[in-house]
């Protein structure tokens, strides 16, 4: 494929040479071309053509200096003097990619305000455009007036402009913006669509956090005043808003309901699916509610639009996973769609039709499939084989043609993430359904003989290790194995030599055999393959010190490490050689809560609060590190858990103030990170925590902070005594307290009198899932089975009304603090039961397992039973305690 | 953010070779020029293959919509997060391809552009400014464009469609950089 693509360049590339107009075009020489720009008599079309090779070069993706593009900045700013309407455009294009700075700003403002209110619409239009994106807030208020103005212009173009010019300011000077709602709102009512589309979306955008507003806003405009399909499309999602927050009112009607169904009879197609779509995202959504949208996207999965057929697939897709039984009017038109040109339709096609399918057209599913898989991208392959795992769950007794199916894609050529999808699945499988077991294990067998993959050889290794013994005839999978010891990298040797030890332990029949390969595997050429057969053979032979009994072998051997792997290689890469031999015990067992994976959908950033965050350190073993290193808590003993900083100040506040809670067995050091906005010096920081309101805790030490610079953070402790083994929680106010002196603004001293000043913080409390460690276990049944079932305890809660189901299980889940397993925090919408399982340890590292079960009645009554079982019985009533209280 | 303004993220020009003509990002998911390229080769070489020239074609990839339409040795994207309303967009990507039809008076290859690559620019500046749609109709928007032209000397608002592809026209026949 890439040798006719290379061929084909080389042609093009000749007939380029001839045509293109920047053909050989220079950054040093068009900047000396710019010069025309200071010509006494400009030539207007010989400036835009100078004008368009610069916006060509920074198009390229070539950037100018510093010093460049100040220059080409101030050249361009002559160009006003020009009368040419279409190198004045030209300018107004060059100044907004050259974003010029606060200082060079000021030469082109009087400029662009004369355009702003010269006789000309389009000059008034996009000077406002270009003005407005270049701006600081000092500016903004002396042009704010003919903004105002601009908003209400009769002439649509100037109206938009000064409109979403305003949706822009209004992330940098919201105060500023929201003083023209009026004219916003008139603007609402503009007979041009675009206008209107602009005007709402303002309008929501300055009142998003009055929820009152919101609802009384499109109360008013459902009643049909929006004409404009992309203001209608916004209407629709701020109904949805209003409906989804006013969600307590269950029962009856849905308020706004009449309106978003009317939505599915409008003219225009993107209005249609916008409200279908809403329709299918509300809440708790009917099958009465649902039918009239499935209807209308039925129509659209034969259009001839492919844009349509897949935006109507994709939603139905959606649906199918909640309510598959509403789609299944749709199969006829959908299995067309399996033949689709465009590969994404054809995707999501199948999979609703796997999702709403029943148990008899599951093979001639499968059929289709096969012929389909060959030509689709892997990510589609993924897709599929998702949906084959969950069918296969859903009927197990189809498991022999769903895992022929998936045996036969393992075969074909295929990138990692594909396969690794499939070998996933499998094991899922195997695990779920034991009759697919052995077939399953096969398989699996057959695949490593020749897999590229040396991820996917050592974890079917492992699990073969843990499964392969317990079946019918273990000794048919040795050959696989030994065959890996052979033919493999070290990396799967050494795996296949664990697997080996692992069958040798459960399998009294094979270990003489067993021992015979081990043994040959003490002259394999790697390091960690011939230590690992050394440490098994002994072992297994009894001689070796970890295994004195049976039991610790097995337990060596199949037990899991409950250390996350990341803090065991921080510790292992902190440890010095020295007498003290390392202590595995000693690193801590804290998951790191995955940093948010930042949405790309975020735009916006949090001007205030991320200039604190950014230097904070969030890892634990760098709190440890400076907590230790502060003789005032040395003698504290091992920390137990630090918490994530809690902010005490609203964002965009002059002084911002988070705090991490450290939690010791008998001490609460709570570090505050403070950082003043302000062009002010304040020195002797202290924030004056009372904890009159947490009668078990006792201040002990503070460490005040001398002096704070502006814009730079810094810290302070205090450090509380609690009685230990007691879960002592409370509430604590804060106050900043400092002295304040004023910076001399033209020398920058600091002024030598200050004044006393203090700022009230918010509240900050100790809860009890303080004293929790989030910590997942890998497989929960096992570790629940192999804890004593004496220290079990049951009891049962009413939860009263709630929201919704999810919104109870998470409101128990951060009560508890602890680590949610195998994704049990996630609620399906709609189910009336459910379960989660939550594994944590104890403040005195006590092992605790939750196993909540839930259950929700028609008017929201949620009852919830719980069972905790844990390492030491009273910590399982504690743990009750803490839910009774919560 | 379901009920934020429908956005752009970026708007995609490129040559059947893949290579730029004209591209404007409005998003900051891409805050390098090398990851743009890198997401730009992504794009291209995904759709290469289906056949966009009647009908706008979809992918959905990496997280984002993108639309697509190709006309002669052009290929014209438009790119949105994943949740957005997939026809608006389409809007977005029709008003953008057909504007520059009607800029280059039908002459829509990748030289016709290179030698307009002003109105182009110009074009992109009025269909989308900083990922807000400011207006979808082609006409309006080779209306807006055209009206540029260097030697319009009649007002703006008096001009008329044709009269402004008469502009475009005119503005068509002179070589960019000669």
């Amino acid at each position: 494929m890439a040798q006719p693509l290379v061929v084909k360049k080389d042609d093009d590339l000749d007939e380029e040479e001839y045509y293109s107009p920047f053909l050989g075009i220079e950054k040093g020489a068009v900047l000396q071309e710019a010069r025309v720009f200071h010509d006494p008599q400009l030539d207007a079309r010989q400036c835009c053509q100078v004008i368009t090779k610069l916006l060509y070069l920074l198009n390229q993706g070539d950037t100018f200096t510093k010093v460049e593009a100040t220059e080409v900045f101030f050249a361009t700013t002559k160009l006003f003097q020009s009368k040419d309407a279409g190198l004045r455009r030209m300018v107004y294009l060059m100044i907004k990619e050259l974003s010029p700075s606060a200082d060079e700003v000021i030469i082109v403002t009087s400029s662009l305000m004369k355009d702003m209110n010269s006789k000309t619409d389009m000059y008034r239009a996009n000077a406002i455009r270009v003005l407005c994106r270049i701006i600081d807030s000092t500016l903004l208020t002396q042009i704010e007036r003919y903004l105002k103005q601009a908003i209400v212009d009769k002439n649509p173009v100037v109206a938009s402009a000064a409109l979403v010019s305003g949706i822009y300011l209004l992330q940098t000077s919201p105060e500023v913006v929201k003083r023209w709602s009026n004219e916003v709102q008139e603007a609402v009512q503009s007979r041009s669509a675009l206008v209107q589309f602009h005007a709402l979306a303002l309008l929501h955008q300055i009142r998003q956090n009055d929820r009152l507003a919101v609802s009384k806003l499109v109360t008013s405009l459902t009643r049909g005043s929006v004409r404009s399909p992309l203001a209608q499309c916004l209407l629709i999602r701020y109904t949805s808003q209003v409906i989804r927050e006013s969600g307590a009112n269950q029962g009856g009607d849905r308020p706004f309901f009449d309106f978003l169904e009317s939505c599915l009879r409008n003219k225009a197609e993107m209005v249609i699916l916008e409200a279908a779509r809403a329709i299918t995202e509300l809440n708790g959504v009917t099958s009465r509610e649902l039918t009239p949208a499935i209807t209308v996207l039925q129509l659209f999965l034969s259009s001839s639009k492919p844009v349509l057929r897949f935006a109507a697939v994709r939603t139905l897709n959606k649906v199918a996973s909640t309510h598959p039984l509403a789609v299944t009017n749709c199969n006829i038109d959908m299995e067309s769609l399996i033949s689709d040109q465009n590969r994404s339709i054809a995707t999501l096609a199948i999979t609703t039709l796997l999702k709403t399918g029943n148990e008899s057209s599951v093979d001639r599913l499968m059929k289709q499939m096969t012929n389909f898989m060959s030509d689709i991208a892997d990510e589609f392959k993924i897709v599929v084989v998702e949906a084959i795992r969950s069918l296969c769950l859903k009927f197990p007794l189809k498991y022999r043609s769903l895992m022929n199916f998936l045996s036969n894609i393992l075969r074909e050529e295929g990138g990692f993430e594909y396969k690794k999808a499939i070998v996933d699945s499998i094991i899922i499988l195997i695990r779920d359904i034991p009759d697919a077991k052995e077939s399953g294990l096969f398989h699996l067998c057959e695949f490593i003989e020749d897999c590229e993959f040396t991820y996917l050889s050592t974890q079917i290794l492992h699990f073969l290790g843990n499964e392969g013994p317990k079946t019918s005839d273990p000794s048919k999978y040795i050959r696989y194995i030994y065959n890996r010891v052979i033919l493999e990298n070290a990396t799967v040797r050494a795996s296949a030599v664990s697997t080996l030890a692992k069958f040798g332990a459960l399998v009294d029949s094979l270990k003489p055999r067993i021992f015979v390969l081990l043994r040959h595997c003490l002259f394999d050429g790697d390091d960690e393959v011939r230590d690992r057969a050394t440490l098994y053979l002994k072992l297994l032979g009894g001689e070796a010190t970890v295994g004195e009994t049976e039991k610790d072998v097995n337990d060596f051997l199949f037990g899991s490490l409950d250390t996350p792997l990341v803090n065991l290689e921080t510790s292992l890469r902190n440890y010095e050689p020295s007498d003290v031999p390392f202590d595995i015990s000693s690193v801590p067992k804290e998951t790191k809560s995955q940093p948010v994976a930042e949405k790309k959908a975020t735009g916006k950033k949090a001007t205030g609060s991320s200039a604190v965050s950014g230097p904070i350190p969030t890892v634990d073993a760098s709190y440890e590190k400076l907590l230790s290193s502060i003789p005032e808590f040395a003698d504290f003993g091992k920390l137990f858990k630090s918490s994530a900083p809690v902010e005490l100040t609203e964002a965009e506040t002059e002084y911002s103030v988070n705090v991490v809670k450290h939690i010791y067995d008998g001490h609460v050091v709570l570090q505050h990170f403070e950082c003043v906005f302000l062009d002010i010096s304040i020195l002797q920081v202290t924030v004056l925590v009372d904890a009159s309101e947490a009668d078990e805790f006792l201040e002990v030490v503070s460490k005040p902070l001398k002096s704070l610079p502006y814009d730079s953070p810094g810290q302070t402790f205090v450090a509380f005594e609690k009685p230990e083994g007691v879960l002592a929680t409370g509430k604590f106010s804060n106050v900043l307290r400092f002295i304040v002196k004023e910076v001399d603004p033209s020398s920058g001293e600091v002024e030598d009198d200050g004044v006393e000043d203090e700022y009230q913080l918010e509240d900050l409390e100790i809860v009890s899932a303080d004293y929790m460690l989030k910590v997942g276990v890998s497989n929960f049944r096992n570790a629940w089975e192999s804890m004593d079932p004496e220290s079990e305890r049951v009891d049962e809660y009413g939860l009263g009304v709630r929201e919704s189901l999810a919104e109870a299980v998470s409101a128990v889940i951060s009560i508890l603090g602890m680590q949610p397993c195998e994704g049990t925090d996630v609620v399906p919408s709609n189910s009336r039961s459910h379960t989660c399982l939550l594994s944590g340890i104890f403040i005195g590292n006590v092992k605790v397992l939750v196993r909540l079960s839930f259950g929700i009645s028609a008017p929201k009554e949620v009852a919830m039973k719980l069972a905790v079982r844990s390492d030491d019985p009273e910590i399982s009533d504690r743990i009750h305690e803490i839910v009774a209280n919560g | 953010m379901q009920e934020s303004c429908p956005s752009v993220k970026n708007i995609l020009l490129l040559d059947s070779e893949g290579k730029r003509v004209a591209v404007k990002y409005f998003s900051e998911d891409w805050p390098s020029n090398a990851s743009k390229l890198a997401y730009e080769k992504s794009v291209f070489t995904k759709t290469l293959k289906t056949n966009a020239r009647t009908e706008a074609e979809i992918t959905l990839f990496d997280g984002y919509i993108v639309v697509y339409k190709f006309v002669h040795d052009l290929h014209f994207f438009v790119t949105a997060g994943d949740d957005e309303n997939e026809l608006i967009i389409t809007n977005v990507l029709q008003g953008f391809a057909d504007s520059v039809g009607l800029l280059l008076r039908g002459d829509v290859e990748k030289r016709t552009a290179l030698e307009n690559l002003d109105l182009v620019l110009l074009c992109i500046d009025e269909i989308v400014d900083g990922g807000i749609i400011l207006e979808t109709d082609s006409h309006n928007i080779a209306g807006k464009v055209a009206t540029n032209a260097v030697d319009g000397s009649v007002p703006f608002s008096e001009q008329t469609i044709s009269q402004a592809l008469a502009t475009a026209r005119e503005h068509l026949a002179r070589s960019l950089l000669k």
